[in-house]
């Protein structure tokens, strides 16, 4: 902190043969600046990049015992018996649609309750209704997870108020029956998210000019027209970026509903990649086919993920970073 | 603006505020019915109907669960993992946020794309179980700190808040002979404050309800589990019982013998005890979070 003088901006024009030099020659007037990042970069290396070294598990039989270079070697006959796993296939299933059921609920909910709250004119009420559907994304999955099992309980508000009403006879048991499960896992992303996911759009719909509600007034459009003609184009570009980017996760279904509220009775609709990996990784200690399934699914992602970052960008629209 | 409303606009108001009450409902039912469960006595609540106000007031519930050793002490752990890793995090992406918003840095590129690559792509589960066992993390605190000392989102949106903070104000300070270091500390940290609450709050949140990571790796040593992982076993255990009506019944049986307290009483006062500091927190924050979305959410 004493000596340093950090005090031109860096380009003055003076040649100088050796590039290498200069470069050594900047570092040495950055030198809190590198103080500031190397340690990170260090950290970052083991934590994130050191890791993915251990895919090499993935075409290993591996034996934890043995060292690296005793690890019997099998290319890609993991991946092989993966896709002839029916286990796996159906992971996959599973995988494919929750994120799918995902993506067009919270798309279709988030951008519906933008309309409506960028409708109301009572600012209190508002704010209000945006602090409470907030609410939701901030407390756990596990605490969310309680309330969907207490919720949909036999003795839980749903069935009460299904049985009041008559519509049917006796109590079901929801997270019981596997066929449900999609659809409660659909209900319980859209209930902790759909306020959250909102703020995105209603960023947007501040952005359009008021002069053109007052034309469409004029021209006679009521509030459902202009809301479907002026608001939601005015939004579309942020739906069509998001909606890219979110496809880019399309194998990235999450992990903790599914844990949470998977059990023995709907295993065969709740267990997605995430889970395979952890029961067969950690619980049956099958490190490398375990390996090559998350191996898979960030491949698949990473793929995915560049091709939508591209295509949001030749739409020259925002992108992830 | 408008003077005249028609009719079929009144009615728009009318079916539109009735669906936003509709969704305060529906979002805050659970959170009350938790809350009135959690103060009413715990044998009564078996007959049911218990719906937003307890019948039969008790704190009961309370002096159970906070006179248990295991929450007691899971409650300090969530604490301290809560403010040591949000004040870390927060420091460190900041710095780094520093450093690679200064266009004549040297490594400038180079960080970023390394940090921005690990968002395509990472180890994934078992590889990073393994790392944390070969460096010896398993069963100890620091495993909670040390993967999340700098997150990207984190990066990104203060980068972009350094990035939007007038040029000239660096450049005096520069002038005036300020360092790097002293630029960092007196002048960029205090101008971040609004992005910095809320790389604090994500981050606050984020600590405060993991419990994957306790499961992971400290599930042997229980007196390094938090609020959320003894929930999460609660959970589990009524899950269980969920399907299978004969196990639960042992367990409720198990729990009663205890005390005055059910399975039931014992997971709506956790659940409010768990999610109470958060509740408490956000709505102070909410206009610098939905900031940092914006930033964040769809950078240009």
């Amino acid at each position: 902190m004493e000596k340093v003088e950090v005090a031109e901006t860096v380009h003055y024009p003076k040649k100088s043969p050796n590039k290498f030099l200069q470069f050594l020659k900047q570092c040495g007037k950055q030198h809190a600046l590198l103080v500031m990042t190397i340690p990170f970069l260090i950290w970052l290396f083991i934590f994130k990049y050191l890791p993915i070294w251990g895919w090499t598990i993935a075409f290993q039989n591996y034996r934890p015992s043995k060292s690296f270079a005793e690890q019997e070697w099998v290319g890609f006959q993991h991946f092989a018996f993966l896709f002839e796993d029916e286990r796996f296939l159906r992971v996959l299933r599973n995988t494919l649609a929750m994120s799918g059921i995902n993506l067009v609920l919270g798309f279709v909910t988030a951008i519906a309750l933008a309309l409506l709250l960028n409708e109301v004119r009572v600012v209190v009420f508002k704010r209000v209704v945006q602090t409470i559907s907030y609410l939701p994304h901030f407390i756990s999955w596990v605490v969310a997870a309680g309330i969907v099992q207490q919720t949909l309980s036999p003795d839980g508000i749903i069935n009460e108020l299904l049985l009041r009403f008559g519509l049917i006879k006796e109590d079901i048991l929801f997270l019981g029956i596997g066929e449900y499960f999609w659809g409660i896992f659909g209900a319980a992303h859209v209930w902790k998210d759909v306020g959250w996911n909102t703020i995105v759009y209603l960023a947007a719909m501040t952005m359009i000019d008021p002069a053109q509600y007052e034309a469409a007034e004029i021209d006679g459009a009521g509030r459902i027209q202009r809301m479907w003609h002026i608001t939601l184009p005015g939004i579309k570009s942020v739906i069509v970026v998001l909606l890219i980017m979110n496809i880019g996760y399309l194998l990235e279904s999450g992990f903790e509903p599914q844990y949470l509220l998977g059990n023995g009775m709907n295993v065969d609709y709740s267990e997605n990649i995430d889970i395979f990996v952890l029961k067969y990784g950690i619980a049956q200690g099958n490190f490398s086919l375990s390996i090559a399934a998350g191996m898979f699914k960030t491949v698949v992602s990473f793929i995915l993920l560049f091709a939508a970052n591209n295509i949001a960008k030749r739409l020259g629209e925002a992108r992830l970073y | 603006m408008r003077t005249n409303f028609s009719t079929s606009d009144k009615i728009f108001d009318y079916v539109n505020y009735a669906l936003l009450t509709l969704l305060m409902i529906v979002t805050l039912y659970p959170f009350l019915n938790t809350l009135a469960i959690s103060f009413n006595d715990a044998k009564d609540s078996i007959r049911g109907g218990i719906y937003l106000w307890p019948r039969e007031w008790s704190l009961d519930n309370y002096r159970y669960v906070l006179s248990e050793k295991s929450i007691y002490n899971a409650t300090v752990i969530s604490i301290l993992r809560t403010v040591i890793g949000t004040v870390v995090t927060v420091f460190c992406s900041a710095m780094v946020a520093y450093a690679i918003s200064r266009q004549d840095f040297v490594l400038r590129k180079f960080v970023t794309v390394a940090f921005i690559l690990t968002m395509y792509i990472n180890g994934g589960l078992i590889p990073n179980f393994l790392l944390i066992r070969d460096l010896n993390l398993l069963d100890s605190f620091w495993v909670y700190i040390l993967p999340g000392i700098i997150g990207v989102f984190n990066l990104i949106i203060i980068r972009s808040f350094i990035d939007g903070l007038p040029e000239s104000i660096l450049e005096s300070a520069r002038i005036d002979g300020a360092g790097d270091y002293r630029t960092f500390f007196s002048i960029v940290l205090p101008l971040c404050v609004p992005v910095l609450a809320t790389v604090a709050l994500f981050s606050g949140v984020f600590q405060w309800n993991s419990w994957f990571d306790v499961f992971l790796y400290n599930s042997s040593t229980i007196e390094l589990s938090t609020l959320q992982y003894e929930l999460q076993k609660i959970l589990q255990n009524s899950n269980a019982s969920m399907t299978q009506k004969t196990a639960g019944d042992a367990f409720a049986g198990a729990m009663q013998n205890q005390g005055q307290v059910t399975p039931t009483a014992v997971r709506a006062t956790m659940t409010i005890v768990a999610s109470v500091p958060i509740i408490m927190v956000y709505p102070f924050l909410q206009k610098y979070f939905v900031k940092g979305m914006m930033v964040g959410g769809v950078k240009g």
